[in-house]
């Protein structure tokens, strides 16, 4: 062939390279980007705004009702790790308690017993079928405020005051001998891990299954020990008391914070116990009646067989509703609770800075979010390998 | 090998591109006046009515009544800018809008004129691009709590749990009146000044703050108003008046002498009875007021007899807020809204 033909060959050929088409896509893809994000800036720029985060160490000149310690003076990056614990305080703490109530709603609608099953049905159709804002909104002003004042609070043994003021309980706060008892609460830690350890290896040298968890509770005693050989008691507890109009001592619980993690629990654990109820159906029939063949109980059935089978179904969805709670804790802005959401609005009208503001939320919501999907694949991963 | 060719040679035209939008831009000039506003005053006239940006959840400033109506202390500015601009006091259509979306509508021209109690302050003006026209109302912040608690003063309340509304400069005006009075407080944020309200009226919280207009307008609004007091308290400045967007100082300059116009006709002692005798009296002042002499409206563009249109109308500034804001309505003791011949702050400047 001509050097010319063989020329025109070889360029023809390139572009029908596929390698050399993907490399094509992936850059015309990477400068759009780069033109989409510079023309934003300079869009910015021509504004005569300036794009820093500077505004961070100024003065925040608010204050902060609910996290820890805040005055008007610190800067702006502590009020928006203060709305960070809170949000993660509701996450948490959350996440735990709606697990717990979404499993055991899920297990009481596959129940046997009409009433049961009914009135987990009723509960998961209600909750899933209405608005969560709705449900906080009712659930703050119709429920929550609803408690009585201050005054005419309720109180229960401990003592623990009920009102519409929030949830005051006793407290351990640690005295002047806490310092001697910490080496014993460390030294729990280490004895229990020993002890594991210990069982597990058992476990291998007999090659018969070996109970490991609740000898681990022996190493409570040694807090149990150090408690005596103390001086004093490296607790004392903290009781709540009425001064005036507020209360002093013990530690509260907001009704706000309540009102923001009782409605989420309430609302997300609807959901996981339809997500539970899945897996548990999920599991072979024949699983669960060559178990009531061979004798086992009802409840050994569901913690030996089914729910260790069914959790790997379950996991997945899971992690969804995980997310869901922790995103939805920045509805907390409309009942008054300070979550990362609520702080950086108010940080965002102060100081005028929309743009650097939406930037850390949405980061600060993206870690959080990646963290737990992160960690439940994990857990995931390892039930996996635990069933070959 | 191909492939490795071809991702460098990709990968340096990536980087040129880079190169160039990273180049320094070109320096910023003066930006010219938003087309919005330039040209704002004769889409106006041309329009044959305004548009009035106000509030329709506070009584007695901004309220839709029952009938439908929109009414209130703020209303009835926008009527008389109407009235001096049209003619008819009734030319104007109403926007509600709320604490967030009311500046951001005045400046991508939604609105012609905010008269929904905002607040002059430096960062909007300079920053938000907007214009004052004129003061129509000396505001300041208060403080509202139950009349059993007893208190007087902000000094008694220390310890006290308070309740106010997010995204504005409530919550930094009272952080600042606390610090100040080295007493400890906790605050309560809420979204929605109805939300905050509610809260308040439960109990759960010892006092809300607010502008003392809205405190005394929320009261009203209240089960049992009588169980409430709004302190002798003013914890910040807050002059509220009518807004328009920058670029355009006709249309600012109508705004500004309309509102004027009803102070200096108090001071003149003219009104909507007497407007007729008044267009007789040989008071300079008031023959240039009413436009018996003087190019005063023509040289704003409105009609020549603009104030007595608006006289006629909807009336001098005391008689706006006696509606509105006297016995008969809020109740609330001029104080600073007096002219500045009975020790107030209400100053229009010379009419000539």
């Amino acid at each position: 062939m001509s050097t010319i033909a063989v020329a025109r060959q070889r360029a023809m050929s390139i572009l029908r390279d596929e390698r050399f088409l993907r490399a094509l896509g992936q850059a015309v893809f990477a400068i759009a980007v780069v033109l989409f994000v510079a023309w934003c800036l300079s869009n910015y720029r021509d504004r005569g705004s300036t794009f820093s985060f500077g505004f961070l160490r100024e003065e925040a000149s608010f204050d902060l009702a609910e996290g820890m310690a805040f005055s008007p003076v610190d800067p702006y990056w502590k009020a928006f790790l203060v709305g960070l614990l809170n949000t993660l305080k509701v996450a948490v703490v959350g996440i735990i308690l709606a697990t717990i109530l979404g499993t055991v709603t899920g297990v009481a609608r596959l129940s046997r017993n009409w009433l049961i099953s009914n009135i987990a049905g009723v509960y998961i159709e209600i909750i899933r079928n209405t608005p969560v804002l709705v449900q906080l909104f009712f659930l703050y002003f119709a429920v929550i405020l609803k408690l009585p004042s201050l005054k005419d609070r309720i109180v229960l043994p401990g003592p623990i005051f009920i009102s519409i003021r929030g949830i005051n309980l006793t407290w351990p706060r640690p005295t002047e001998s806490f310092a001697y008892w910490l080496p014993f609460l460390i030294g729990a830690v280490i004895v229990a891990v020993g002890i594991y350890a210990w069982r597990v290896l058992l476990e291998r040298r007999t090659r018969r299954p070996t109970s490991r968890l609740p000898w681990t509770f022996i190493a409570l005693a040694v807090p149990l020990v150090g408690w005596f050989l103390v001086p004093g008691n490296p607790l004392y507890p903290n009781r709540p008391a009425v001064e005036g109009l507020r209360v002093v001592g013990g530690t509260t619980l907001s009704p706000e914070f309540l009102a923001i993690l009782i409605g989420l629990v309430i609302y997300t654990a609807a959901f996981i116990a339809e997500v539970v109820r899945a897996g548990i159906m999920a599991v072979p029939r024949g699983q669960t009646e060559a178990a009531r063949a061979q004798g086992f109980s009802e409840m050994q059935i569901l913690q030996l067989i089914v729910l260790p089978q069914a959790i790997r179904i379950i996991i997945p969805p899971l992690i969804s509703q995980y997310l869901n709670l922790t995103n939805n804790s920045s509805l907390a802005i409309a009942i008054g609770f300070l979550d990362l959401y609520a702080v950086s609005s108010t940080m965002l009208f102060q100081s005028g800075r929309v743009v650097e503001v939406f930037l850390m939320i949405m980061a600060a919501y993206l870690s959080m979010s990646l963290t737990i999907s992160l960690i439940m694949n994990v857990v995931n991963r390892r039930l996996a390998l635990v069933e070959q | 090998m191909k492939t490795r060719s071809w991702t460098i040679v990709s990968l340096l035209v990536l980087g040129a591109l880079l190169a160039a939008c990273a180049a320094p831009a070109p320096p910023a000039e003066e930006a010219p006046p938003p087309p919005v506003a330039a040209a704002r005053f004769q889409t106006i006239l041309d329009r044959g009515k305004i548009i009035c940006g106000i509030n329709q959840e506070l009584p007695y400033f901004g309220y839709l009544n029952p009938a439908g109506e929109f009414e209130g202390f703020d209303v009835d500015f926008c009527k008389a800018i109407a009235a001096a601009v049209f003619g008819d006091a009734n030319a104007v259509e109403y926007v509600p809008l709320t604490g967030e979306t009311r500046l951001p509508a005045l400046q991508t021209g939604e609105i012609d004129v905010l008269l929904r109690n905002t607040t002059w302050t430096l960062t909007r003006d300079s920053v938000n691009e907007v214009d004052w026209a004129a003061i129509n109302f000396y505001d300041g912040q208060g403080m509202m709590v139950p009349v059993d608690t007893g208190w007087a003063t902000i000094e008694e309340m220390g310890g006290a749990t308070v309740c106010c509304t997010t995204g504005t400069t409530t919550e930094m005006n009272l952080a600042d009146a606390f610090r100040s009075r080295n007493l400890d407080y906790t605050p309560l944020l809420f979204e929605k000044t109805q939300d905050t309200a509610t809260a308040y009226e439960e109990g759960r919280c010892d006092g809300h703050t607010s502008d003392k207009s809205q405190l005394a307008a929320l009261r009203s609004a209240m089960e049992h108003p009588e169980e409430h007091i709004i302190l002798d308290v003013t914890m910040s400045k807050e002059p509220l008046g009518p807004v328009t967007a920058h670029g355009d100082n006709k249309w600012n300059d109508a705004v500004r002498w309309v509102t004027w116009g009803m102070i200096q006709a108090e001071e003149s002692g003219v009104s909507s009875a007497n407007v007729n005798e008044a267009l007789g009296s040989d008071d300079p002042t008031i023959k240039r007021l009413l436009g018996v002499e003087g190019e005063m409206g023509a040289s704003l563009g409105i009609p020549n007899d603009f104030m007595v249109d608006v006289l006629e109308q909807v009336g001098n500034y005391g008689e706006v807020y006696e509606r509105w804001l006297g016995p008969a309505g809020l109740n609330i003791p001029r104080g600073p809204n007096e002219l500045w011949t009975n020790g107030g702050l209400l100053y229009a400047m010379a009419f000539r």
